[in-house]
């Protein structure tokens, strides 16, 4: 089971809810994700009446909101929303977005990890998306964040788990759940990053932008569950050299 | 012929509109597929997609376009309005309606006349507004636009200007008084052409106004908005400058977020005749080669535009789409008065306009930003 901050959740998939064609889709396709935990962007939800729209479509009971600071420059613009969404009833999660760069929507390390530190001693369960930086990610958990999550590849992109490399890093070194956020297109990718031992991934751009969304939530529901079964079934590592196909232990025949 | 890629602090310069012509009408050039198949664009990419020859694959483009925005932007689709706050101007620009020479009825709102309009945008839904006025900082000046922003900002997501060119310094004010935006269009980036339409004014000086967003930029406004009005000149061309302006942008402001606008020209007061006409495969192609150049910008397609073509363009490119729209000031609350800066295209309600975004598998979005964003002067509901 996956426990985030003392929470535990089945589902290993977290799914973003932006960029759908309409909120009945949405609906239909979060269902078919399994999803428990689902993002929601602070700047498209009415802070004054938060009952409206989004979260209105969305059934409270069901599925865990993490609002997320998308448009966010700095770490002061993110806490002020932060602060703004739980005064109006949001709850403590976060997902803690610090994209100065409008064109890239790549995460600021800087301004994360200061949002973080404030964010986290004023008691949210800060998850902040993060470049796959294996320093990064050591210094958001010194500054109490309930987890990281580095992204696969750019925001939008599609491209699957670029970062492999330092992902893999991370998930060694890491003392709080990993999330691979952002990046991930399609469900291979998402098999991929559970297989290497992430406790789960984020995908909204390829739900939300499929040609069939609720099938492709399922098709990603699909794929988490493969690969996570496959990495505690013990996938085996990638190997740097060839490796005789028998163990190499059993010397006991040695006196 | 190479095009310049200015790094250092200076302006943008002009666009040698010679250099941009071999670019785009010189016979050997990448094939019009491959630029279809990459991920990042030259300039020299882009010039291809605007030659006549990228014409010949006007599908290939929309495809290329919608594919690119919706992984950018899903199927969001964001709503405006414009609220008109003053027909006065110093100007005198032959294409438009308000050009100071035209007898038009002139108003300028009080800033409680303004309020009550930007009510009524509120009634019918609207959360993100574009403040329009002629250039006339006698008639309305920065403290009018400080204390009306500060009055509206709680009430709508996001408050832009479309306003005589102001200092960094005011454009800081403005920023902490709740504006996020600020539009100023070059109208034609030919400088043949450009002392040919402006003929009086400070609008006639063509160097200052290229050097405006660079300004709005550099005092921290979120975003940017640049523009041609297309019929001055060669679109295939204008459509290069902008190009080479959002990317110039882009190097130097690298947290400024760019809208691009490129209005054509329509009937207006002074009867002023389009230069060069501009159809709709023309403006479609303009329009997908910007986005297929630059995946993020901002791509505004407003009233100007007829139903028809509005509809149909939905998910292949443009991300911003205004409604309902009156461009007389006074003329929400007052739907028959006269003084407009141009006639609507597209005349339909934001209901309508929604219904029919919706229709087409999208979703039109009412709000997609909050005054939280910014540290407002005057206090915000709760201090950092």
């Amino acid at each position: 089971m996956l426990t985030i901050a003392g929470h535990i959740f089945k589902s290993r998939l977290l799914v973003g809810t932006g960029k759908f064609a309409s909120a009945e889709v949405m609906c239909r396709a979060l269902e078919a994700s399994g999803s428990e935990m689902v993002t929601v962007a602070l700047r498209r939800v009415d802070l004054d009446d938060p009952t409206d729209d989004i979260m209105r479509v969305l059934d409270r009971s069901r599925y865990v909101f993490l609002p997320n600071t998308s448009g966010a420059r700095d770490a002061d613009e993110a806490v002020r929303l932060a602060r703004m969404a739980r005064a109006s009833g949001g709850g403590d999660w976060l997902k803690l977005e610090v994209t100065p760069d409008p064109r890239t929507l790549l995460p600021d390390p800087v301004e994360t990890l200061r949002a973080t530190a404030i964010l986290a001693a004023e008691g949210f369960k800060v998850l902040p998306y993060m470049n796959a930086d294996p320093i990064l990610a050591l210094k958001l958990q010194d500054v109490g964040a309930a987890a990281v999550m580095p992204l696969g590849a750019p925001i939008g992109t599609n491209q699957g788990l670029l970062t492999r490399f330092q992902v893999e890093i991370i998930i060694e070194q890491a003392r709080v759940p990993v999330i691979v956020d952002a990046g991930l297109g399609l469900p291979s990718h998402a098999a991929e990053a559970m297989e290497i031992g992430a406790d789960a991934v984020l995908v909204n751009t390829a739900i939300a932008g499929a040609g069939d969304p609720v099938r492709m939530a399922r098709a990603f529901a699909q794929a988490v569950e493969a690969g996570r079964t496959a990495f505690e079934a013990g996938a085996g590592r990638r190997q740097s050299r060839a490796d005789a196909s028998s163990p190499a232990s059993g010397l006991g025949f040695l006196r | 012929m190479a095009i310049p890629h200015p790094v250092t602090d200076e302006d943008f310069p002009g666009p040698n509109f010679a250099a941009l012509s071999e670019l785009v009408y010189r016979s050997s050039h990448k094939d019009v597929q491959e630029i279809l198949q990459q991920e990042r664009l030259t300039i020299s990419d882009l010039a291809a997609l605007l030659s006549p020859a990228a014409g010949a694959f006007l599908p290939d483009l929309a495809a290329r376009a919608a594919e690119i925005t919706n992984r950018r932007f899903g199927r969001a689709i964001q709503i405006y309005a414009p609220l008109y706050l003053s027909s006065y101007c110093g100007n005198r620009c032959q294409y438009c309606g308000f050009s100071a020479e035209n007898n038009i009825a002139r108003r300028v709102l009080t800033l409680d006349e303004a309020e009550a309009e930007a009510a009524i945008l509120a009634e019918r839904g609207f959360s993100h507004i574009l403040l329009v006025a002629g250039e006339a900082p006698a008639r309305l000046g920065v403290d009018y636009l400080v204390e009306l922003a500060e009055r509206l900002r709680h009430r709508f997501a996001s408050l832009s200007i479309e306003v005589q060119p102001l200092s960094e310094e005011d454009y800081r004010r403005l920023y902490q008084a709740g504006i996020v935006a600020v539009a100023v269009y070059q109208e034609t980036y030919d400088p043949v052409v450009y002392p040919q339409v402006h003929l009086a004014g400070p609008k006639t000086d063509i160097v200052n106004r290229l050097a405006i967003p660079a300004r709005v930029a550099a005092a921290g406004m979120r975003e940017v908005g640049i523009g041609a009005l297309l019929g001055l000149s060669d679109w295939r061309l204008e459509g290069l400058a902008l190009g080479m302006h959002l990317a110039w942008l882009r190097r130097r402001f690298w947290r400024t977020g760019v809208s691009v606008s490129f209005p054509r020209l329509r009937p207006a007061a002074g009867g002023f005749a389009p230069l060069a006409e501009v159809g709709e495969r023309e403006l479609a192609q303009l329009l997908f080669a910007l986005r297929i150049f630059d995946h993020d910008v901002g791509l505004v397609l407003s009233t100007r535009e007829e139903a028809r073509f509005r509809d149909g363009m939905i998910g292949l490119g443009p991300t911003r789409y205004s409604a309902g729209s009156c461009t007389a000031p006074g003329g929400y609350g007052d739907p028959g008065l006269a003084g407009e800066q141009f006639e609507i295209g597209d005349q339909r309600t934001v209901g309508e306009v929604c219904a029919a975004i919706r229709a087409k598998g999208h979703d039109p979005v009412l709000k997609d930003w909050d005054v939280t964003f910014q540290d407002l002067v005057g206090g915000a509901q709760i201090s950092v």
